[in-house]
C-alpha cells in the first residue's frame, strides 16, 4: 500500500487517480496510523515552503516521514513535495526542510546570464536529460517530456543526487534521488506516457522492496 | 528549453460537448472525456473545458465531468466559464482540475484574483482576457460578458493588475479574430507580452497550421488555443505539432 500524505497542501486527488490507473493499491491520509502501515510514501505538494513546513511540523508528520525513512521505507516528493526532501529553502523566509537530501531551494533569478529577462514560474512541458540513467526511477524511460510548474528550484553540491534535469535558463534538477529516497520537480501524474512510467517506476521499487522485506 | 503548447478548447454545456463535433469515429460524439482522450492522443499539451451551462443542473454536472476528465487523463487541464467564486474554483479545483480560469468575474471583483491565487497558488489561476481594438484610443480594450460589455480596462493595464495580483497565466481572446481564421492576432498578443512575464495563451484567430508557427515563431506566444480547427478535423493537434517541428519551434 502506496500512502499519500495529506498534509492540506496541494491537488491530492490527481496523484491518487494516476495511482489508481496503474492499478496501485494507494490512499490518501493525515492519519498516523495509516501511513505508518504503508509500504511506500507519496508527498505531494503546492504551495509556500514555509507553509508546508509549518503543516508537517504542527501535525506531526514530519517526525514520522524521516523515522520511516530511516527505517527503509522509500518515498517520492512531487513538485514542492520534493523541494522539501531537501535541507532548506529561500522560499519568503529561509527554512529548514526535512533534511532527507543535501541541497538548497533557490528562486528562479527571472534574468539570465546575458541580462535578458525570462518567465518565472517555469511552467510547461521540458525535455528530460537523463544524468543517471540507471536509476530505477529511470528503467525503461527512453526520452520524454514532463510538465513543470514551479518558481523556485534545487541547487545543490552533491552531483549524484540530481538523476535527471531540465533546462530553462539554468539546468533544473528534475528527477533526483538517493537511496530510497526520490523526488520529481515536475507532476509525474501530469506528464502524460512519461510521467506515468515514472509513477509506475517508484511503485514497483516500492512493491520489490517490500518483498525483499526491508 | 521549454517547448510551446498546444491546447485544444472544448465548450462543454449541461455535461456535453457542443459546437458541431466531427469526430465521427467516435461512439459518443459528444462526450467531452471521449473527446479529451482523443486529444490527448494526438499529443494536446493541455486542455481547457469552456462551461457554457446556463443552469444550476449543468453546473453541478460540470463536477462531476471535471472528476471523470481527472480520473482518465495525464495532462493539466482548465476549467473556466461562469466562475465568479471562491467557493466555484474550490468545487472545480477539488474535484481534479489543475487550474481555472476567470474572466468577467474577474473584472468585476479583481480580488476574486488575489484570494484564488493566496489560496490555490497562482499555478491555478488562469485570467481569460477578452480584448478588442478600439479606433479611438489606439490600442486594446477589454470585454467581459463573452465580448458583449466593454470595461474601461485597456488590455494592457488589466493584464499587469492580473499579474500584479497573483494570475499564473493569461488566456488572450482576440475578439476581432475569434472565428476569422485568419491567424492570431499579433498586434494585441505583442502588447501584452510587453508587459507581462507570466505566460501568455493566444486565442482567437487559428485557422492553420502556419498560424501556429507565427504565433510561436516570433514569441507572441508561450502556448496557443484552438477549437474549431481541431474540433472539424481541418487539422490535427498532430499535424500542427508536424509543421511546428519542421519550422524549427520547440514541441512535445
Amino acid at each position: 500500500m502506496i500512502g499519500v500524505i495529506d498534509y492540506g497542501m496541494g491537488n491530492l486527488f490527481s496523484v491518487l487517480k494516476a495511482l489508481d490507473r496503474l492499478d496501485v493499491e494507494a490512499t490518501v491520509t493525515d492519519r498516523k496510523e495509516v501511513l505508518e502501515r504503508c509500504d511506500g510514501l507519496v508527498l505531494p505538494g503546492v504551495g509556500a515552503f514555509p507553509d508546508a513546513m509549518k503543516a508537517l511540523n504542527e501535525t506531526g508528520l514530519k517526525e514520522l516521514v524521516q523515522r520511516k525513512v530511516e527505517q527503509g521505507t522509500p518515498l517520492l516528493g512531487i513538485c514542492l513535495g520534493m523541494q522539501l526532501l531537501f535541507d532548506e529553502s529561500d522560499e519568503n523566509t529561509s527554512t529548514t526542510g526535512l533534511g532527507l537530501l543535501p541541497g538548497r531551494i533557490v528562486r528562479f533569478e527571472g534574468e539570465n546570464a546575458s541580462g535578458e529577462m525570462f518567465k518565472v514560474p517555469h511552467m510547461g512541458w521540458n525535455h528530460l536529460d537523463q544524468r543517471h540513467p540507471s536509476s530505477v526511477l529511470l528503467n525503461g524511460i527512453e526520452d520524454g517530456y514532463v510538465y513543470f510548474v514551479h518558481s523556485y528550484y534545487l541547487t545543490t553540491e552533491d552531483d549524484e543526487v540530481v538523476i535527471a534535469s531540465a533546462d530553462y535558463e539554468t539546468t533544473v534538477p528534475a528527477v533526483v534521488g538517493k537511496g530510497h529516497v526520490f523526488g520529481t520537480q515536475f507532476h509525474p501524474e501530469k506528464s502524460g506516457p512519461t510521467g506515468m512510467k515514472i509513477l509506475k517506476n517508484f511503485c514497483e521499487y516500492v512493491t520489490e522492496q517490500t518483498e525483499r522485506g526491508v | 528549453m521549454l517547448t510551446k503548447r498546444i491546447i485544444p478548447c472544448l465548450d462543454v454545456k449541461e455535461g456535453r460537448v457542443v459546437k458541431g463535433i466531427q469526430f465521427l469515429s467516435l461512439r459518443d460524439a459528444g462526450d467531452p472525456v471521449e473527446l479529451a482522450k482523443v486529444y490527448d492522443e494526438q499529443g494536446a499539451d493541455e486542455l481547457v473545458f469552456l462551461d457554457i451551462s446556463a443552469t444550476h443542473e449543468g453546473r453541478k454536472t460540470m463536477v462531476e465531468m471535471v472528476r471523470e476528465v481527472a480520473a482518465t487523463l495525464a495532462i493539466p487541464f482548465t476549467v473556466g466559464g461562469g466562475i465568479g467564486s471562491l467557493e466555484d474554483m474550490k468545487s472545480i479545483l477539488r474535484a481534479g482540475a489543475d487550474k481555472v480560469s476567470l474572466n468577467s468575474a474577474a473584472v468585476r471583483s479583481p480580488e476574486l484574483v488575489t484570494e484564488g491565487a493566496n489560496y490555490f497558488g497562482s499555478q491555478c489561476i488562469v485570467v481569460a482576457i477578452d480584448a478588442k481594438y478600439d479606433e479611438e484610443v489606439g490600442t486594446y480594450r477589454v470585454y467581459t460578458h463573452g465580448g458583449r460589455r466593454p470595461t474601461e480596462w485597456l488590455v494592457t493595464d488589466w493584464a499587469q493588475e492580473v499579474e500584479r495580483r497573483g494570475a499564473g497565466e493569461l488566456l488572450v481572446t482576440s475578439m476581432d479574430r475569434d472565428g476569422e481564421k485568419t491567424g492570431f492576432d499579433s498586434g494585441l498578443l505583442e502588447t501584452v507580452q510587453q508587459v507581462v512575464g507570466i505566460p501568455v495563451i493566444a486565442s482567437g484567430g487559428a485557422g492553420n497550421a502556419d498560424h501556429f508557427v507565427d504565433v510561436f515563431q516570433h514569441n507572441r506566444a508561450d502556448a496557443a488555443l484552438a477549437a474549431s480547427i481541431f474540433h472539424y478535423k481541418e487539422t490535427s493537434v498532430e499535424s500542427v505539432k508536424q509543421v511546428l517541428k519542421e519550422n524549427g519551434v520547440h514541441v512535445r
